[in-house]
């Protein structure tokens, strides 16, 4: 802390926010995890340029071909290319984890911040309605909400973004509630910030570490969930390809073409396990225990 | 003496004391029933132990904490009256520094973000002025203007209280409370705080209420002193006749835990605090007070004198406080002017 640490000629110090990238550029496996999520979000916005076949397409005079030079994953049963298949879905299924989650954000944020900072009855309610619906199981809830606005990707989306959504009001309302009690954000009001600009400016900004790394965590449960959803055909529509119907339909013929299974299944796990290590990298660079030196 | 700034009649606040399950169990009275004035461009202190709610009336006094009762007059108008609004626009007339420099600003604003913030807040000047105001700002309270730029975690505690200072300063305020605002820092950084602060107050004719337990600071920059102890003001006068000539058993103790400052005639405080949750009846310094008697567990003493007021029933039979005398020898004469200062008012007690 001493006032030499800081080379005084610089006349622009290192943001928060650089410092936490530096960091987590030196993690390896962090750094692997976000460069094939970069990947995978490359394919799904190049899927019309880099797919081989189209995706609907269906021939009769090559259904369940085993891999091959032309068929790198093998067809399907009704003779789709597997791996244009596998492409076209990550667009279903990375769009369906960050669109929800983004919807969770945007509900279950503000509502945090409003509980926390908020207090009283208002607190009490929004709480309790978040703990009512975390004490159903993810995937029961999503399943539920889904079934009930009917099958289509744009309402598994809604149904995985309401579900996800009560984890972000109890993390920013406890972030906000241990704010409240800073200098910093006393301070904020004897200045004369009315409580809206005390939370959008000077709290929110200091809870996005924590809120960054559940978001990253939450699009891989998301992506599951839009892949189960999709599965019990909830989700993406057929003929539309999206990796949990095409896990569905190679259900059917495991044992005689388990190529059917593999390439989605891989995709998913592969994607998931990405979005994780990368939570886990963003966690360790944004830990502010880290600052202490 | 100037028309008062700020006025404080009989403020109170209690904090509720809760059991495990959440019942109410009386009261924590942080202050209670405290009335003072700050005259336009004087600098007041306030002082006592930690726990004396010294903090909470600085809080009380500008509404950062809502008063359960009383009137907060600040230029005459009750701040207790105003809405939300009215109350926010008034901040830019009284602003508070903080004693954790390490805590008040908010990690995520550049210096010039948090000291240009009040000036956005309250259109102080014209968003193509900012920059240069915060650099005149900067420049005021001793940093380089080119710091602007950084971070709050690349400062060190006393550059970090001069941009709470720089901040504090950039609304043009009335009134600055400075809850302990050099106790956090180093011994050395301390002193060109303190200098700091004397030339602001002089050159800008601030007036200044001064939070603090270090009395050496507050005999450097106060003009008047009242003395808390459990939420009440118990001595309250010109810096120099409360520390020359304490009238309150307490701020002679107070005076006399300084190193070298040996009053005699002194008691030495003894046990903790009482607990404010259920303080002592009548006068609240009695169960520590050497000179306790049994009326000061009765009546609660009134504050009494014109320019320098005590809150002592028996202030004008103490034995006299002698300033910078034996220090040493004090405790052997303390112990018989108090056998002979008892033996006095029992006599008296008996006559009456």
């Amino acid at each position: 802390m001493s006032a030499t640490a800081a080379p005084a000629v610089l006349a622009r110090g290192e943001s928060p926010t650089r410092r936490a990238i530096r960091r987590f550029l030196r993690h390896r496996l962090a750094l692997a995890g976000f460069l094939v999520v970069l990947t995978f979000v490359l394919v799904a916005i190049l899927a019309p340029w880099i797919a081989p076949y189209d995706p609907i397409e269906t021939s009769w005079s090559r259904i369940r071909r085993p891999p091959s030079e032309l068929y790198w994953f093998g067809t399907d049963e009704n003779g789709r290319d597997v791996l244009s298949r596998v492409i076209w879905g990550a667009r279903a299924s990375l769009m369906a984890g960050v669109v929800s989650v983004v919807g969770a954000v945007l509900i279950g944020v503000p509502l945090g911040l409003l509980a926390g900072l908020a207090g009283g009855w208002v607190d009490a309610l929004i709480s309790r309605v978040a703990d009512a619906m975390l004490s159903i199981p993810f995937l029961i809830l999503a399943i539920a909400l889904a079934a009930f606005l009917g099958p289509a990707l744009e309402n598994a989306m809604l149904a995985i973004a309401i579900t996800a959504s009560p984890i972000f009001v109890r993390l920013s309302r406890g972030m906000a509630l241990d704010a409240k009690s800073t200098d910093w954000v006393e301070a904020a009001r004897s200045l004369g910030n009315p409580p809206w600009r005390t939370a959008f400016v000077h709290v929110l900004p200091n809870i996005i570490p924590p809120l960054l790394v559940q978001s990253t965590l939450s699009i891989a449960e998301a992506i599951i969930a839009e892949a189960s959803l999709s599965f019990l055909g909830l989700g993406q529509q057929p003929p539309a390809p999206s990796w949990g119907s095409m896990l569905n339909s190679a259900q059917r013929f495991l044992e005689t073409a388990p190529w059917l299974a593999i390439a989605p299944g891989a995709a998913i796990f592969v994607v998931v396990l990405a979005f994780n290590l990368m939570g886990d990298g963003l966690r360790d660079a944004l830990d502010p225990r880290a600052d202490r030196k | 003496m100037s028309a008062p700034l700020l006025e404080l009649r009989d403020v109170a606040k209690g904090f509720p004391v809760r059991d495990a399950l959440g019942r109410r169990r009386g009261a924590v009275r942080a202050v209670d029933g405290v009335s003072l004035i700050v005259p336009k461009g004087s600098v007041l202190a306030i002082v006592g132990e930690s726990g004396c709610g010294k903090s909470t009336l600085g809080r009380l006094a500008l509404r950062l904490i809502e008063a359960d009762q009383g009137q907060i007059l600040f230029e005459g108008e009750d701040l207790r009256g105003l809405s939300a609004r009215a109350l926010r626009a008034r901040r830019r007339d009284m602003q508070l520094i903080f004693q954790d420099p390490f805590a008040s600003l908010d990690p995520r604003m550049t210096v010039e973000q948090a000291v240009a913030e009040p000036l956005r807040l309250h259109g102080i000047v014209p968003r193509a002025q900012e920059a240069q105001r915060v650099a005149e700002l900067l420049s005021r309270v001793g940093l380089r203007p080119e710091l602007a730029r950084r971070w709050p975690h690349e400062f060190s505690g006393g550059q970090r209280q001069r941009i709470a200072i720089a901040r504090a300063l950039a609304s043009e305020p009335k009134l600055i409370i400075g809850d302990e605002p050099v106790s956090a820092l180093d011994v050395s950084v301390q002193a060109q705080v303190v200098n700091l602060l004397q030339d602001l107050i002089r050159e800008l004719g601030l007036t200044f209420v001064l939070i603090s337990h270090d009395l050496g600071v507050v005999r450097h920059i106060a003009d008047r002193v009242a003395v808390m102890y459990l939420g009440r003001i118990v001595e309250e006068g010109p810096t120099a006749q409360v520390f020359g000539a304490p009238r309150h058993p307490y701020t002679r103790a107070l005076l006399a835990a300084v190193p070298g400052q040996g009053h005699a005639h002194a008691p030495l405080l003894e046990g903790d605090i009482p607990s404010p949750i259920n303080p002592p009846s009548g006068c609240r310094f009695r169960t520590r007070c050497p000179y306790a008697q049994p009326l000061c567990a009765e009546q609660v003493p009134p504050m009494e004198g014109t320019s320098h007021l005590a809150a002592c029933h028996f202030q004008q039979n103490l034995p006299p406080a002698l300033v910078g005398q034996d220090a040493e020898t004090g405790g052997e004469r303390l112990r018989r002017l108090q056998a002979y200062f008892t033996d006095q008012t029992q006599k008296q007690g008996e006559l009456a």
